[in-house]
């Protein structure tokens, strides 16, 4: 009921503010009319405005003002339709009634009421004037020109030209009775409508604003004048303010799509004979106008379906025991800056078997396939275009068309769909869609020389792998590349591979790091080419078949090879000193080219000869270098892994590089790119150069991480949860006196480095300046009794583990970080004491598991003054323990 | 009756071509393209037209002719759809012409390839024949490469 009543309350207030507009229109079309302005729209519009009013008041049961506005209406339409001429009395009159009309919604709109006014007068008045100047109606045919001639031949439709002055006065009326409207803030005043392309433009302009911020703070950042930082910083910090005000004028609480629903499950209940309670919760919930339109439709199909397919009728549920009216639940609710829709009803669920059944009918896989399918995969079969387990075909939905084009409008929109099942018990689905289209944060990263953008909600990690541990680390399936992240087999997608559309049967089997070498050898491949080439070139120079300019010989910039190198070359492995020496060398090359053509054009055969040797000879030692660098860029090649998530499943994305966390502005693609998956839209980066945004889930697709190894995301589940309560994570480290030590990594807030200079003195402790605190410094090896005598760490720079507690940090002083283990570990407990807690083997080593907080009681006391330590040891501790 | 139309033309390959004049938004140099992986060659790369991420087709791969030589760099008419617009690379530019109705004829039965979905008409100038283009044709085309 209290929805009901919200809901009228709502509309109410649409009507209001509605008619308040229209009203308005209606005086000032009137108006015109009566100053001869009018035109052949006049009597429409004033006509429409009033039907508006007259229907909607019509429908939220407002008799008095529906009947009001019917008598003017009948009137309006005659007009309309040349049976009726204007004259001054009928515009006084409909002054009069606009007036009406205002008092009455001003009424309800202050007491809820249409108020007891009488208007029978005026109502009388206008039936007269319909009655007395409709029953001539000579030239009906030619009416619609008609509404000129109060001003062109005012003698022949003006029965009684009464003196101007009385429209005039009457002109006067509705500004007097709008000035108390204007003086409350009423809904009509407080609320202006404004045209939705008008917003998305505002959103757009926005939008470049962000970049040119974004542009400005990038400059900034190298330039030294405060003045422009922190003009710059201000910039900044109003720009993202007015971005979030902008994109809020865009959201709409999703109550307003879901306000038709009520209705809706009540007819289709009524049509198939069910007792169906709506229940809706997060009404309130906000999202950006252009998802509430794209989730409109596929709602209201789920919510049909869910009625139709999901709830049973009422003897069906009373006969499986269930309550006989079925309850159907909208859910919505924001959750990691994803909105989440849930639609559960509590009707028969979904039968597993009957999809399966039904897949194997209709070809859309065999037997076999099937068997192997798990639940979640057989669910999702009814997303497929053509699928519907509806016995028959219903006037509600079993046609067959509908959840493939639930699924398709929500992925569009960057949203998934997941549903939920238990036979007999019910089905939910869950839609998770994001907040806004327009601007989302990205991690920007390059791969073959282009820069992507990645969305930074399917962002999990990033892992970093140096040259030698790439090589170790990454091993093969069956010629699948995989990399351990911590014992659990991640999946890797090669970027570059992936979008130069290379199946992995021919990347695969040779292993990854070939696939690497094989990349950075095309490079080379080509620069050797470009050089070879310049060399035959040349030789046609000095046989005088060519010519070239001195200019041109001498640049060692202009030649391809040149180009190559500052384009490619150095860009991407600056770092190689083989590449410096390329560099030089190929500079002493063109120097000697310089001298050849210097000579052949002073036509010195001789000496050209010579030069020519000498530049042979020097390409020699550039052919050398190209070959040098690219054994030590092979050798020498990091692996970036970005984890990311989609569908639930996670894998490794490889790139060239990582660049930064960037706010994008994100734009379509035109409909020529629609078809490709990998591509979620582009974005114009700080330097107007366009990049292309990956969309995670397709990339997955179109790389086949998702489809074959869902079943072992499912399986991994299951089996981690039993394992998992027994296994920690571990930091292992060497507290100096070369002993191993480990904690619970959950313990640990950072890893930091510090340079030994940094170290200040407060009292007899020794402290860092960190992140604007000071941080105690304690040496480790200090406090925990070990077999060999410990001596302060010396090590520059320190290694240094946060501990944090309470908002309290201290820093931890170790002398070497060695691994992050995951293991079981079994500890024992007679060394504890004097802050080891026990021993434990791990990686087949006595390691000590360090008592953190018996060592900060000890030599940092003030850490828990003013507040208990956590207990004698931390609940991570006693996990272990 | 015969009614005269405003077309902007240009060179493909040595063929004259044109659009109507109204459906072009405007003709650019050569920009910096952004190469979209995973596309067929027609689709040259993506161009950023003020903050417009703009589509760049290549009239000479769409119109199945040969390709520019080596460091020829074409030109954009970037020309309005439904979708946005759309720029279509081409060699040359030529003037905006203004030619009378009454020496249009349309295709000759004899085109065949993609020639013959693609070109509405001919028209008969004195000293050559303008090719008119389909624009909504040409640049609906569907880019992914099938693997």
């Amino acid at each position: 009921m209290a929805n009901n009543d919200a809901l009228q309350q709502q509309l109410i207030k649409d009507l209001l503010v509605e008619s308040a507009e229209g009203l308005d229109r209606f005086d000032r079309e009137i108006l015109a009319i009566e100053k001869g302005e009018g035109t052949t729209e006049t009597p429409n519009i004033v006509f429409r405005v009033i039907h508006t009013i007259k229907g909607t008041s019509g429908c939220l049961g407002l008799n008095k003002i529906e009947s009001v506005a019917h008598v003017g209406e009948n009137l309006l339409s005659a007009w309309r339709d040349g049976k009726v001429e204007v004259s001054p009395e009928m515009t006084t009159a409909l002054f009069a009634y606009s007036d009406a009309l205002r008092e009455m919604l001003r009424c309800l709109e202050t007491t809820g009421a249409e108020g007891s006014a009488d208007y029978s007068d005026l109502l009388q008045q206008l039936q007269d004037l319909l009655d007395t100047t409709a029953t001539p109606a000579p030239e009906a045919p030619a009416a619609p020109a008609g509404f000129g001639l109060f001003e062109d031949e005012p003698g022949t439709n003006v029965p009684a030209p009464q003196p101007d002055a009385e429209p005039v006065a009457k002109t006067v009326a509705p500004a007097e009775s709008d000035s108390p409207a204007s003086k409350a803030p009423s809904a009509a005043a407080s609320a202006i409508r404004v045209d939705v392309g008008q917003l998305d433009k505002l959103m757009n302009l926005v939008g470049e604003l962000v970049l040119a911020r974004n542009q400005i703070v990038q400059y900034s950042g190298q330039a030294k004048d405060s003045a422009l930082i922190a003009a710059s910083q201000r910039l900044n910090i109003i720009t993202t303010e007015l971005q979030e005000s902008v994109m809020k004028t865009r959201m709409q609480p999703i109550g307003n799509i879901w306000s038709k629903f009520p209705r809706v499950v009540r007819d289709v209940a009524h049509e198939l004979g069910k007792d169906v309670q709506l229940v809706m919760e997060g009404q309130e919930t906000e999202l950006d106008r252009t998802i509430i339109e794209a989730i409109k439709d596929p709602l209201t199909h789920i919510v049909r379906n869910s009625i139709d397919h999901g709830i049973e009728k009422p003897e069906a549920r009373a006969a499986a025991g269930k309550k006989s009216q079925g309850n159907l639940v909208l859910r919505a609710f924001h959750e990691g800056g994803q909105v989440n829709i849930e639609i559960s009803d509590d009707g028969r669920g979904i039968d597993i078997g009957r999809i399966k059944q039904k897949a194997i009918e209709k070809g859309i896989a065999n037997h076999d396939q099937i068997s192997r399918m798990s639940d979640r995969e057989a669910f999702n079969l009814i997303f497929l275009p053509g699928f519907s387990t509806a016995e028959k075909v219903t006037n509600v939905s079993g046609r067959g068309v509908g959840m493939d084009v639930v699924k398709t409008n929500i992925e569009r929109i960057g949203g998934s769909v997941d549903i939920l099942s238990e036979n007999g018990k019910g089905t939910t689905l869950k839609i998770k869609i994001p907040l806004t289209l327009a601007i989302i944060p990205a991690l920007i990263v390059t791969s073959g020389g282009e820069r992507f953008a990645i969305p930074q909600v399917s962002l999990l990690e990033l892992v970093r792998l140096e040259a030698e541990q790439a090589r170790k680390g990454i091993e093969t399936v069956y010629g699948a590349p995989v990399y351990r992240l911590r014992g659990q087999l991640l999946p890797l997608v090669f970027l570059n591979q992936t979008l130069a559309g290379t199946s992995r049967e021919r990347a695969g089997g040779s292993g990854f790091m070939q696939q690497q070498a094989h990349d950075t050898g095309d490079l080379f491949l080509k620069a050797r080419e470009a050089h070879r080439n310049w060399l035959r070139k040349l030789r046609q120079v000095l046989e005088g078949t060519q010519t070239m300019t001195l200019e041109e010989a001498g640049s060692h910039t202009l030649c391809a090879l040149g180009k190559w190198i500052y384009a490619d070359g150095l860009k991407k492995f600056g770092a190689v000193p083989e590449m410096q020496a390329l560099e030089k060398v190929h500079q002493h090359f063109h120097d000697a080219v310089k001298e050849v053509v210097a000579q052949k054009i002073s036509e010195n055969p001789v000496k050209a000869e010579a030069a020519f040797k000498r530049a042979t000879n020097i390409s020699r030692d550039v052919f050398n270098c190209l070959t040098n660098a690219e054994k030590r860029i092979v050798e020498n090649q990091n692996i970036n892994i970005i984890v990311l998530q989609a569908d639930g499943r996670q894998f490794g994305l490889v790139v060239d590089g990582i660049n930064d966390t960037e706010e994008i502005v994100v734009k379509p693609l035109g409909k020529q790119l629609k078809a490709i998956t990998c591509f979620a839209g582009a974005t114009i980066m700080g330097d107007g150069k366009v990049a292309l945004i990956l969309d995670v889930l397709g990339l997955a697709q179109h790389a086949k991480v998702i489809s074959e190894v869902r079943d072992h995301a499912l399986l991994d589940k299951e089996e981690s949860a039993t394992r998992i309560d027994n296994r920690q994570t571990l930091l292992l480290f060497d507290a100096g006196a070369g002993s191993r030590m480990a904690l619970p990594l959950s313990l640990v807030a950072r890893l930091e480095e510090f340079p030994r200079a940094k170290v200040e003195n407060s009292g007899t402790q020794e402290v860092v300046q960190y992140r604007g605190q000071i941080l105690p410094l304690i040496q480790v090896s200090k406090y925990v009794t070990t077999t060999r005598p410990s001596e302060p760490i010396c090590s520059d720079p320190m290694q240094v583990v946060v501990y944090s507690e309470q908002g309290r940090s201290v820093g931890l002083v170790v002398s070497k970080i060695n691994d992050i283990v995951q293991e079981t570990v079994t500890v024992k407990r007679e060394a504890a004491g004097n802050g080891i807690l026990g021993s434990a083997v791990i990686q087949n080593k006595v390691t000590d598991l360090v008592d953190i907080p018996a060592i900060i009681r000890v030599a940092a006391p003030a850490f828990y003054e003013n507040h208990s330590p956590a207990a004698d040891s931390t609940p991570e501790m006693q996990a272990i323990l | 009756m015969s009614e005269s139309k405003q077309f902007c033309t240009f060179f493909v390959n040595g063929l004259f071509f044109g659009v109507e004049v109204l459906k072009v938004q405007e003709v650019i140099r050569f920009q910096d393209m952004t190469r979209v992986p995973l596309t067929s060659p027609t689709i040259q790369g993506l161009i950023n037209l003020r903050g417009q991420i703009v589509t760049a087709i290549d009239l000479r791969h769409r119109l199945e002719l040969p390709p520019r030589a080596n460091g020829e760099l074409p030109m954009n008419v970037v020309v309005r759809s439904d979708d946005g617009a759309v720029s279509l690379l081409v060699d040359e530019i030529g003037d905006v012409v203004e030619i009378n109705d009454d020496v249009f004829e349309s295709a000759p039965e004899t085109l065949h390839g993609v020639a013959r979905d693609l070109i509405l008409g001919v028209y008969k100038l004195k000293d050559r024949l303008l090719l008119i283009l389909d624009t909504e044709r040409t640049i609906n085309v569907s880019a992914a490469l099938t693997i």
